[in-house]
């Protein structure tokens, strides 16, 4: 959706995530971006070169917050220290939302720092979304949650993941890596999250394997994401999609030319739900 | 499977599987958990132990590559082989207990100087440098107060005049000189990848660890610290460093000076001129 609750009410555009690599090309370029993500735990310190660099970033540019450990899955309740800074880094950065992962990673104050698949049960479902809207009124911006690429499933579940999912940060590529490893298809995913609530899309690249694929986050994205990219945005509308590339970083310009495919399939969205084509594989 | 799940029914019972789940992903690297593949359904190419294996590995190699990002000097000392025995070692008795990765080597001198045995026989060496790469990931992005200013302090008498140093700045006493060590074996300024879930291929990166030769036995005081967003290192005399423990401890400023011994007023004033230039006395907390 262009616009709605989950997103703050805003229509942001293309962004990419703000990656070390390229600060110096960023801060002195000052090349035009829709929007930077930043992951959260990087700049939830309490001083240094880490919030010096954000602090000048934010004088240019829009800003969304993108989380690895609030593990909102988890049964634990959320730590208190832990979302006090998330609230000191939400009014720096002016985030519209925040978005974390549909998972667990975190039992008893021990971390894993792995995004981990929860079972898809009621009672989880239950204290998920219970645990989002406290971390939501905590903050005081919508929370979206983002599908996590999975290597496991679970003989417990009682639902799917799409049938699991509630404000979602919808992350096309882990959506593919999740269809391959399980063997579902990847449509019935998307024709069945509920499109008027997401409010962020994410791209990335991943790497096959011969038994399973891996959500490496170093290379570009891989045509079949896109194309199932184009179906989400004809579903849900043009969307805030950031493209991820975490891992063997190439330049700003590649980076940032990559993302910006996403307009082609933005557009001929657009072209198509002028004459009601949606739905379509 | 030694066992059929049961339902899930309450958060409590939500609770034990991630107990199980997280007892399968720290247990040592190579060992298998039965019970916990229980939980997970095998596909047409993968057990469900094979795929428990996949997080298993994972667990282990991005924390390892973490500790391995934030010790460079460490591992250069121990060799690849013994650092990464350390590692496991460590991280099998003090586990993640923060949600960011930049504190998992906070406890990794206190272990170095429990286990010896992983270390030895340069243990005390080990343990310096540990310490002094702790140290700078404090400096790096610690806490800074707003700075001291002179007005705040003029007209207090040093009889009871305290003084308080940035948080960010650490003091060291070494029995060798390991700065010079680990800032030849690498530089270290960047921010650590913490990012979304991605996996790097195939596991580790492989990463090959600068060897240089290791410092002799020779005691050095060290202050680390971050000035102007950039981390540096300062060999102290022993009687400066004494007066800035005196002041960390929060004794009175005349009490910190004549906790330095013998040093001449003029010294005292040219070290309090650099410290204050360095910007390391800061407002005490409200």
């Amino acid at each position: 959706m262009p616009a709605n609750r989950f997103n703050g009410q805003t229509s942001h555009g293309i962004g990419i995530g703000l990656r070390v690599p390229h600060y110096a090309h960023i801060l002195d370029k000052k090349p035009v971006v829709g929007w930077f993500e930043i992951i959260s735990e990087n700049f939830m310190v309490d001083g240094g070169r880490p919030l010096e660099i954000l602090d000048r970033i934010l004088e240019q540019y829009h800003v969304v917050q993108h989380g690895v450990s609030m593990y909102l899955g988890s049964a634990d309740r959320p730590d208190r220290a832990h979302l006090k800074k998330l609230r000191q880094l939400v009014r720096r950065t002016r985030t519209p939302w925040v978005s974390d992962h549909l998972c667990w990673g975190s039992v008893d104050g021990t971390y894993s720092h792995d995004l981990l698949p929860m079972p898809y049960t009621f009672a989880a479902a239950k204290r998920t979304a219970e645990k989002i809207r406290q971390v939501s009124d905590y903050l005081g911006v919508p929370v979206c949650v983002e599908n996590v690429s999975s290597y496991a499933e679970f003989h417990v579940s009682e639902m799917t993941e799409w049938e699991f999912l509630t404000e979602v940060l919808l992350d096309v590529n882990n959506i593919y890596v999740s269809s391959k490893n399980h063997g579902f298809d990847p449509y019935d995913y998307l024709n069945g999250i509920p499109a008027e609530r997401v409010g962020q899309m994410h791209v990335a690249g991943h790497t096959k394997f011969e038994k399973y694929i891996l959500d490496t986050h170093d290379h570009p994205v891989l045509d079949p994401v896109w194309k199932l990219y184009a179906h989400a945005t004809r579903r849900c509308g043009v969307t805030a999609t950031l493209l991820e590339w975490d891992d063997k970083i190439p330049s700003f310009d590649e980076v940032h030319n990559e993302a910006l495919k996403a307009n082609e399939f933005i557009a001929e969205a657009a072209e198509n739900s002028k004459f009601g084509i949606r739905n379509s594989k | 499977m030694k066992s059929k799940p049961k339902p899930m029914g309450s958060t409590a019972e939500l609770r034990a599987f991630q107990r199980v789940m997280m007892g399968a992903l720290v247990r040592p690297l190579g060992s298998a958990d039965e019970d916990a593949a229980g939980f997970i359904k095998p596909n047409s190419r993968l057990t469900a132990l094979e795929r428990l294996e996949i997080y298993h590995r994972m667990y282990w190699f991005r924390l390892i590559d973490s500790v391995t990002d934030d010790s460079p000097g460490l591992a250069s000392l121990l060799g690849e082989a013994k650092f990464d025995r350390l590692v496991r070692a460590y991280l099998g008795k003090y586990p993640s207990r923060s949600f960011t990765l930049r504190n998992l080597c906070s406890r990794l001198p206190q272990f170095i100087r429990e286990e010896p045995r992983w270390t030895a026989p340069r243990t005390a060496l080990a343990r310096d440098v540990a310490r002094f790469e702790w140290a700078q990931t404090v400096a790096y992005d610690g806490e800074e107060r707003p700075l001291l200013s002179p007005a705040e302090i003029a007209g207090v008498p040093p009889s009871r005049l305290r003084l308080a140093l940035q948080p960010c700045l650490s003091l060291l006493a070494l029995d060798f000189p390991v700065d010079d060590f680990v800032m030849a074996v690498k530089k270290r300024n960047t921010l650590r990848g913490e990012a979304s879930n991605a996996r790097e291929a195939g596991g580790r990166a492989g990463r090959r660890v600068k060897r240089v030769t290791p410092p002799r036995r020779g005691r050095v005081y060290l202050a680390v610290y971050r000035l102007a967003g950039r981390l540096h290192y300062l060999r102290l005399e022993p009687g400066g460093f004494r007066i800035l423990e005196a002041i960390r401890a929060g004794r009175p400023l005349a009490r910190a000076i004549a906790a330095g011994g013998r040093v001449r007023p003029a010294q005292v004033e040219e070290w309090f001129a650099t410290w204050m230039k360095f910007g390391w006395f800061c407002r005490t907390p409200l």
